[in-house]
């Protein structure tokens, strides 16, 4: 039991996270998050808006039960699995987010300078989440895949376009993290 | 939603929903739900991310070469396809692009954002529907872009 309470290595989870990648092989699935947001959209009526949302969406009831495991598994682990936050970051990284101003550094999972109940209702923390969301919505389905279809998935069909994609979201990421960050915070 | 409350009982699909939970509970004990964790993989200042990531691709395409031969079949007696992805630079590398700038900023990838909802986290709420105006925005901007 000790062993679940600790936050686990990454030797346990990448592996782990292959065997969620065989349980859908194995069940006549693909693993792939960010369609779910497609499917969302035409449940939502966006289909009056756009024909492209017009789809019949019932046909991908299995991954939306999938993700609303993704959110009840979430839910559990907070619950009962997760005794401590602290995650455990390079002291290098710590200084460096001091540096930007965020403080506490690692104390909890997410930083109250982007996630706490203040700064998502001031203007500016409202901004940044919701266009973090939007470029991740845009983003995701321009390139036809996120981290799990395209970093997983094709990574291991050892596809040229999912390649393509995660070098992309390095690229973003790393302008994000080293060159945008520091501007905005 | 009729349909939908009947598909829910219905129990083929119901063991999506503890595959789920199973994908929930991994990244979440793995810390990859963290903001800090992909702040630092950006940094190149822990191997955490790079090992969750590549020992997941590289049991993957071993898993993967496996079914295509036919060493492993689906529950069903079948040998899978996977439907490749789409080819073209441009949207893969842009759109690649974009959503790299959203994942650094946010902190997390679609997954990773249901989870922080189930955890309840209110804020995840703001990226979330962002993320569902993202993804309504691209269908309705396609035809203008490059792919």
């Amino acid at each position: 039991m000790d062993f679940i309470l600790q936050p686990w290595p990454w030797y346990v989870a990448g592996p782990m996270i292959t065997f969620v990648m065989f349980l859908l092989f194995y069940f006549g699935k693909k693993f792939g998050v960010s369609s779910n947001l497609e499917t969302i959209c035409a449940i939502g009526g966006a289909g009056k808006l756009l024909d492209f949302f017009k789809f019949d969406w019932r046909k991908n009831t299995w991954n939306l039960l999938f993700i609303l495991g993704v959110v009840i598994g979430g839910f559990i682990t907070f619950q009962w699995l997760t005794p401590s936050e602290v995650v455990a970051l390079n002291p290098q990284t710590i200084q460096d987010l001091s540096e930007l101003g965020f403080q506490n550094a690692g104390a909890q999972y997410l930083p109250d300078e982007i996630f706490s109940s203040d700064t998502m209702f001031s203007v500016k923390g409202f901004l940044i989440l919701l266009i973090a969301g939007v470029l991740v919505g845009f983003g995701s389905r321009y390139a036809g895949g996120c981290t799990s279809g395209h970093g997983i998935v094709g990574l291991s069909n050892l596809e040229m376009p999912s390649l393509i994609s995660v070098i992309g979201f390095f690229i973003g990421g790393l302008i994000m993290t080293w060159l945008l960050l520091p501007l905005i915070f | 939603m009729v349909t939908f409350t009947f598909n829910i009982l219905n129990m083929k699909n119901i063991k999506f929903l503890f595959v789920g939970v199973l994908f929930g509970i991994i990244l979440s004990k793995a810390e990859v739900i963290s903001w800090y964790r992909i702040y630092e993989m950006f940094k190149f200042q822990s191997f955490h991310m790079y090992g969750v990531i590549g020992s997941a691709v590289v049991l993957g395409s071993i898993l993967i070469f496996l079914f295509k031969k036919g060493v492993i079949k689906t529950y069903f007696g079948a040998q899978i396809t996977i439907d490749p992805k789409k080819k073209g630079f441009s949207r893969n590398m842009i759109g690649g692009i974009i959503f790299g700038l959203g994942w650094a900023l946010g902190g997390a990838c679609p997954g990773p954002m249901f989870i922080l909802l189930g955890r309840g986290a209110l804020a995840i709420i703001i990226v979330i529907l962002g993320a569902l105006l993202g993804a309504f925005l691209y269908h309705a901007t396609k035809k203008f872009l490059p792919h």
